[in-house]
């Protein structure tokens, strides 16, 4: 039996360890630790609630944009306070750009190198690749543009300077890839890095800025002349060049890919999910949302109603202060300091060892997994037909069982699903925001009372890339009494709890076939399925011990 | 590398044209507020060599990397690619675990003393620095690691140059910026994020001269951070006639007045928003109606907050 500990986890935002116990060629146990605390709710403890969501935006500036949603949403359910239908579409627009920007840079940033082989790229045949790229792609390449980039490629590659990819997991057996669809993939993963560009721009104009948006506060939006035509025209070409680019690029490349590595539709699946909802179309919460809030349990596809209060948080295994399983609203933050911590290694041998900064969220006492695939799932149940239609596209597609979605193909499918419905809904919430505009309604802003007499508890339950993100504040005395962030990933990347129940992420991983332990390639591919984000979650550190098999490839 | 393959051959096979590269170039010469006739000698600067750049991640959230993908002209693919030999950053990396440890141990090995090191986030002190590490190491000792064997460590953002909003009261682990920890004199592209234009304009500016730019007495280059918010705020006007928005939404939000009487800290951030605003000059905080919160300015968390006046 072997132990392997993967830190760093690249291509991820934060700090992530995660050791995993192999035998028999699979994984048979996993541990997953986040391995820095920064501690903002501490932070943001009598601070101005509206500071919230400028403080909290800070948790992650990969999701940036987000958690200022999630915070203004739950000062101002804590303040009741309702905003025009002006604000509450640009926040819609802006959100669904920073998906389309989010999802398309996890899929060839973050995750495809798992699946493609820059190195194998290097054979491929540029005629063969144009000739592929006609087929299965919606913008298809010349062979001699495919002669370019294999020339570029080997320049780099000769340099010796690799930058990026050296040092990887290339040549694995698990690279299923042929070499032209792997040179086609190396020419889309550099045609996103422009189309990125483009999809930040579409936050900012109305956001201000990317990352990190200014124009958002509690109330509405902070633009008010700027919903003029040239902007909203500005927003509507450019999310017409996200479509296209979703639908010619990104939607066919998943599909190429998935075609290739069907088996990991049994592969690093759980049971039940957890999805919030989001995309408010009127000012009832949450009946109007476009994706609906819902949960799945157990693998039955059928719609579970959620109630917020069944939401906890606990410290089992983390390094906090506490004993029992907190609901958010009185949750606390206490991390261990000095002896107790003891120098905050991850004790994964022990049975009530704690191991990561991260905290075990819980619904109703149950681990759930988060992000776009329980999105997809509980729109699917939940009367979204969008999402049902591509859903079933996908998978007749593929040619694969509704079953192989609770899997680590299912998810990454799911996120481009997700992707492209929202980027066409976003088309019309666009017209709305014309339509209202056109009634003379020019409101952005509803103002509220805020002094030392003002107390109020909220939260605001968002669904956002990464998945469920709520945020729960107690205001006294005009000033945050408490505040408690529960994100995507303290859901996916959070330990196990006091009663032994493994984390989603932990979960997923178990069963995984590793082939080589020395390049745990399947454990990268699982792990950046769930599009990890630590700092929000907060953060793990990697212990060296001698019993963890410590692994070294040239 | 191959040395006759020169930087606009590389771009123009990626599609990036010749007239994009010296956009660029032009692009950089205003950031840096050189005469439009360097343009030629940053071609000539960038086109040279592919210097080692080793990119750190501490206590942060990642938005200065996002931020500096944002660039165009070049776009981030031919800045990593091309411009610079990037041997380690967490983010984009291929590479995991211990063959991602091994990176950053060859890099600071084979080019001791000549590579750049960039910094991002502050580091947690508390305790002997356990609340952040990679690879078993804290962040305080990775630190004095790599940036001490950099030829230079430019910290980007308000993390790495002064503790940023970890650091912000109570501090709970003790976070500091990256000379604080180290006693380096480190260049500081300050703001939370800094723009790309400002990240890569400071590269450019050591490529090109071969030396680091101009500073002043917070370690962040003058080229950038040498006037204030307020100074050439297009609503300074506005500020000057004592037109001013009193709430958000009322009358003098519509008509894009004076933000200073709802909190506006732009006299007191120094930054070049206003000049070269953001994501391709698409807006900025002020021309969106926000306050400046002055992210370019030490512990603005504290000092600057609460962010809204009146309500």
């Amino acid at each position: 039996m072997a132990r392997v500990v993967v830190d760093p986890i690249p291509r991820i935002e934060g700090h992530l360890r995660i050791e995993v116990e192999i035998q028999n060629g699979k994984v048979k146990d996993a541990w997953s630790s986040g391995t820095l605390f920064r501690g903002l709710e501490i932070i943001l403890q009598g601070r101005d609630p509206r500071d919230a969501h400028l403080l909290t935006q800070r948790s992650c500036g990969v999701c940036t944009l987000v958690h200022s949603l999630a915070s203004v949403r739950a000062v101002e359910d804590a303040l009741k306070v309702k905003i025009p239908p002006n604000a509450r579409i640009v926040r819609n627009l802006t959100h669904a750009a920073q998906n389309m920007h989010d999802h398309s840079v996890h899929f060839y940033q973050l995750c495809a190198l798992d699946w493609v082989d820059v190195v194998s790229a290097l054979s491929a045949d540029p005629k063969k690749t144009a000739d592929l790229s006609a087929a299965v792609s919606g913008r298809p390449q010349s062979k001699k543009y495919y002669e370019g980039l294999k020339g570029k490629l080997k320049a780099f590659v000769d340099s010796g300077q690799l930058g990026p990819f050296a040092n990887a997991y290339w040549g694995h057996p698990d690279y299923k890839l042929p070499a032209e669809a792997n040179l086609m993939a190396v020419g889309h993963y550099l045609d996103n890095l422009r189309q990125q560009v483009h999809a930040a721009q579409m936050t900012a104009i109305w956001g201000a800025k990317n990352p990190h948006l200014q124009g958002h506060l509690p109330g509405g939006v902070t633009v008010v002349s700027q919903l003029d035509a040239d902007r909203i025209s500005q927003y509507l070409f450019m999310l017409q060049e996200q479509i296209k680019f979703i639908e010619e690029v990104y939607i066919p490349d998943l599909l190429a890919v998935a075609g290739f590595y069907k088996h990991w539709g049994a592969i690093g699946g759980n049971k039940s999910f957890l999805a919030y909802g989001d995309f408010p179309l009127s000012d009832k919460e949450p009946e109007s949302f476009y994706f609906p809030r819902g949960a799945i349990m157990d693998g039955k596809l059928a719609l579970v109603k959620v109630d917020p209060q069944k939401i906890t948080e606990e410290v089992y295994h983390s390094w906090y202060e506490g004993d029992k399983p907190l609901h958010p609203s009185v949750g606390e933050t206490k991390p261990l300091s000095g002896p107790a911590l003891k120098g905050a290694v991850p004790n994964t041998k022990d049975k009530d060892g704690k191991y990561s900064w991260i905290k075990a969220p819980r619904y109703d006492g149950k681990a759930m997994e988060v992000g776009p695939l329980a999105q997809c799932l509980v729109s699917y149940v939940g009367g979204n037909k969008e999402i049902k239609d591509t859903v079933d596209m996908v998978l007749k597609k593929l040619d694969l069982k509704a079953d192989a979605l609770f899997s680590t193909l299912g998810r990454l499918a799911a996120r481009g699903i997700k992707c492209l419905v929202n980027a066409k809904a976003a088309e019309k919430w666009t017209m709305d925001l014309i339509e209202n505009i056109k009634k003379g309604d020019t409101r952005t802003f509803t103002s509220y009372k805020l002094d030392e007499t003002t107390n109020g508890q909220g939260f605001g339950l968002n669904d956002v890339a990464r998945g469920s993100l709520g945020h729960w504040v107690n205001i006294e005395k005009g000033k945050i009494k408490n505040y408690q962030q529960v994100v995507p990933s303290t859901w996916n990347l959070g330990p196990t709890d006091a009663k032994g129940q493994k984390g989603p992420v932990e979960n997923a991983l178990i069963g995984t076939p590793v082939a080589d332990p020395k390049k745990p390639l399947e454990i990268l591919r699982t792990v950046h399925s769930f599009d990890p984000c630590i700092a929000c979650a907060v953060h793990v550190i990697d212990p060296e011990t001698n019993e963890v098999y410590k692994f070294r490839v040239s | 590398m191959d040395k006759s393959f020169d930087v606009p051959e590389r771009l123009a096979l990626k599609g990036v044209s010749r007239r994009d590269f010296m956009k660029f170039c032009g692009l950089m010469a205003t950031v840096l507020g050189l005469p439009m006739s360097f343009a030629p000698r940053i071609a000539e600067a960038v086109a040279k060599k592919r210097p080692t750049v080793v990119w750190l991640h501490f206590a942060e959230c990642t938005g200065c990397t996002e931020s500096f993908i944002r660039t165009t002209y070049p776009w981030a693919a031919d800045i990593i690619l091309d411009i610079i030999d990037l041997a380690y950053h967490e983010t984009v990396m291929a590479a995991a675990g211990d063959q991602a440890e091994q990176i950053l141990e060859d890099t600071v090995k084979k080019n001791k003393g000549k590579y750049i090191c960039i910094a991002e986030g502050g580091i947690p002190t508390k305790d002997k620095g356990v609340y952040g590490k990679v690879h078993g190491k804290t962040f305080i000792d990775i630190a004095n690691h790599v940036c001490k064997n950099a030829l230079a460590t430019i910290c980007v953002g308000n993390c790495a140059c002064f503790g940023g909003v970890q650091a912000a009261k109570p501090n709970p682990t003790e976070a500091k910026s990256v000379a604080e920890v180290t006693g380096l004199k480190t260049i500081n592209v300050a703001g939370c994020p800094p723009n790309a234009d400002n990240m890569v304009a400071t590269v450019v500016h050591y490529l090109l001269l071969g030396k680091l730019p101009a500073l002043d007495d917070k370690g962040r280059p003058l080229f950038a951070y040498g006037y204030l918010i307020h100074d050439n705020c297009p609503r300074r006007g506005h500020f000057e006639n004592e037109e001013f928005v009193k709430e958000f939404g009322d009358e003098g939000a519509a008509k894009e007045w004076c933000l200073f009487k709802v909190g506006c800290k732009g006299p007191e951030a120094h930054n070049n928003c206003p000049q070269i605003k953001w994501n391709q000059g698409t807006n900025w905080p002020i021309g969106a109606g926000h306050p400046c919160i002055a992210c370019s300015e030490p512990q603005f968390w504290d000092k600057s907050s609460p962010f809204y006046v009146g309500s």
